[in-house]
């Protein structure tokens, strides 16, 4: 292999850097590889395990959609690949230094920001982002202690889009289902759950609803749960129908199906439905004055028709009585570094067709160019998309590709002047090992490492 | 897979694909076999392509088809046409190509890679 590695080295002259090794870090990082045989693409990841929102984002009972990580470890596995695990950039390494150690840079660090609801109470006790629940049920380190307590009967979920349902659906799911690569602790207080009913509220009315149908239909097949919708929220919807197009019509189809069906009384123990035309006002705490009971919903009325029309409150408000609130309201990209420019507005780095916008060798893919929608083939076309950029920016000479470049070994050099150790990708697959060795005692294909020391001593030992 | 005899590949099932470059590309498959199973088995270079493997779960295997052909194909769940509905550049002859099987009733059809063109349809997540 080591002749290899010298042939390699020797033919390899461009040099691309990715930030973030999620969806749109390796599917950039495929494109890239496979379009080229002279260039070099070194993904940096600031935890020590790959594949951010697939491990910690993507649902339990979506085992399938985790197949993705198979390509993207044979991507991470090329030869003329090489991932760096425990690298924050922005704090270990600048940009601008990478910059200076690529031709290219590729920013796909995702969304790690969360969009708060900006009212009264909301860091009430029993008030949680839907970001970090997700978190913590997946085993996102930073989320370890959420322990949320699910001793109330009725939760409240703010917003309408895959991530609310997803939420609702674990909270209601059987365990069953669940006990995939779930964290233990999170599936032992699930277990203890007195959770039977969610509301998923939504400031727009049913013809805007933001989840896709299959998350919807899952909804609907939950064993042992009916739903609780309200009739009157459908009124003059089905005339509407056949002028809409075929994915919004065959969601709004589903949910007229689903209110007409709730009718027929069923013994199901668990219920959820939609709320719509509700925006959050205040969360009220309880007695104590500590911990959330209910939230104050202003009434609102659409104005204009379609994807483009606005909730506008009507002054009328409405109170729920909930033991639990999840605001699932987005999440948002941030700045990594002050040398790049950044839209606080939108939440994304401002681009062109993915070449981030007054900079010179600097680009952008995923959720940090799009903004947090869209599912793993929405960011895999935008990934493609950026790399047949870059490769259009080396073949035209936009790119300076005449200088050669340090890569990785002036990087390594400057990590190690700092005191930063990096985890490769077989030191990541000796935690993968690991996590599965520990899975296989609670009967699960996985137990995750909930814990960055243990992670690192696993990786290094 | 060419250790077959001449028998069996006479029972093989002639597919065409025109990838995304509008490139025509002719194989065979074995009847039974996903048209998912066919790229991945003769190493059809289509970017992206089943990235759920076959399970379901991305719309990436997505194919098109000609109108008498799409009438050969069976029926769709509501399941791959959830999926579908994810799809780019959705087709009233749209299929997802891991739930097609072959048969020899197929024999010289013609499947189409869609361009991959980012467009502005609704694909909610996360978002309000
Ligand atoms: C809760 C949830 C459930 C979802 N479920 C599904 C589903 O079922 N099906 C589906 O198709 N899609 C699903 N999605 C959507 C899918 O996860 C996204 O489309 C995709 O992950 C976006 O990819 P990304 O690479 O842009 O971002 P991410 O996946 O967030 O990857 C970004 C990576 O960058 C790293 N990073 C961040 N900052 C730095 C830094 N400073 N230095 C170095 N690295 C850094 C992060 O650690 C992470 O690994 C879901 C999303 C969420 C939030
Ligand atoms: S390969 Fe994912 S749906 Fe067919």
């Amino acid at each position: 292999t080591s002749v290899r590695k010298l042939a390699s080295a020797t033919s390899t002259c461009l040099k691309v850097c990715i930030v973030g090794a999620g969806p749109a870090g390796f599917y950039t990082a495929q494109h890239l590889l496979k379009s080229r045989t002279d260039v070099q693409v070194d993904l940096y990841e600031r935890l020590p395990v790959p594949f951010g929102l697939v491990r910690f984002g993507v649902a339990p009972d979506h085992p399938e959609v985790k197949n993705v990580i198979n390509t993207f470890t044979q991507t991470a596995q090329h030869d003329r690949c090489s991932f760096y695990g425990n690298v924050n950039v922005g704090k270990d390494v600048s940009v601008q230094e990478l910059q200076q150690a690529y031709h290219a840079v590729v920013l796909s660090y995702g969304a790690e920001g969360n969009r708060k609801m900006g009212v009264t109470g909301e860091d009430l006790a029993g008030v949680y982002s839907a970001k970090d629940f997700v978190g913590w049920y997946n085993g996102l380190p930073c989320n370890k202690q959420l322990q949320p307590d699910l001793s109330c009967e009725t939760v409240v979920i703010l917003g309408q889009g895959n991530v609310a349902l997803d939420v609702a659906r674990v909270l209601l799911s059987p365990l069953d289902i669940l006990k995939t690569d779930i964290t233990q602790s999170a599936l032992q207080a699930l277990e203890a759950s007195k959770v039977r009913r969610v509301l998923v509220v939504g400031r727009r009315g049913p013809l805007q609803v933001a989840c896709t149908i299959k998350f919807l239909r899952e909804m609907l097949n939950l064993p042992d749960t009916r739903t609780e919708m309200l009739a009157s929220d459908f009124e003059g919807i089905s005339d509407t129908l056949k002028d809409l197009p075929r994915p919004r019509k065959r969601l709004t189809e589903l949910m007229l199906k689903a209110v007409k069906e709730a009718k027929e009384e069923t013994d199901a123990r668990k219920r959820w439905g939609f709320r719509f035309l509700r925006s959050p006002v205040e969360v009220l705490a309880g007695p104590d004055g500590a911990r959330a009971a209910a939230i104050r919903l202003a009434v609102n009325k659409l104005e204009g028709s379609g994807d483009a029309a606005r909730a506008v409150t009507t002054g009328q408000v409405e109170d729920v009585e909930c033991g639990m609130i999840i605001s699932s309201i987005g999440y948002k990209s941030l700045p990594i570094d002050s040398s790049v420019p950044f839209d606080l507005k939108r939440a994304i780095l401002p681009n062109n067709l993915g070449r981030v916008q007054d900079t010179s060798g600097l680009y952008c893919s995923g959720w940090v160019k799009r903004g947090p929608t869209g599912v793993i083939a929405t960011t895999m076309n935008d990934s493609f998309d950026t790399a047949r950029t870059l490769l259009q920016d080396m073949e035209s000479g936009v790119l300076d590709l005449s200088v050669s470049k340090a890569g990785s070994g002036a990087i390594s050099a400057l990590l190690g002047s700092r005191g930063v150790r990096v985890v490769s990708f077989p030191e990541w697959e000796k935690i993968n090992t690991e996590e599965v060795r520990r899975g296989e005692v609670n009967g699960k294909p996985r137990e995750k490492l909930l814990d960055v020391k243990e992670m690192l001593s696993v990786a290094w030992s | 897979s060419n250790v077959a005899g001449p028998l069996r590949s006479e029972n093989k099932v002639t597919v065409n694909f025109v990838n995304r470059d509008g490139e025509k590309i002719t194989v065979k498959g074995s009847p039974g076999d996903t048209l998912l199973d066919v790229v991945i088995d003769q190493n059809l270079d289509f970017d992206g392509f089943g990235a759920c493997e076959g399970t379901l779960a991305c719309s990436t295997c997505h194919l098109i088809f000609e109108e008498e052909v799409y009438k050969k194909l069976g029926p769709v769940t509501d399941e791959e046409m959830d999926m579908l509905d994810l799809a780019y550049g959705l087709t009233d002859t749209s299929r997802l190509g891991c739930q097609i099987c072959l048969s020899k009733s197929l024999d010289g059809m013609t499947a189409r890679v869609p361009e991959s063109v980012a467009d502005i349809r609704q694909s909610g997540d996360g978002s309000a």
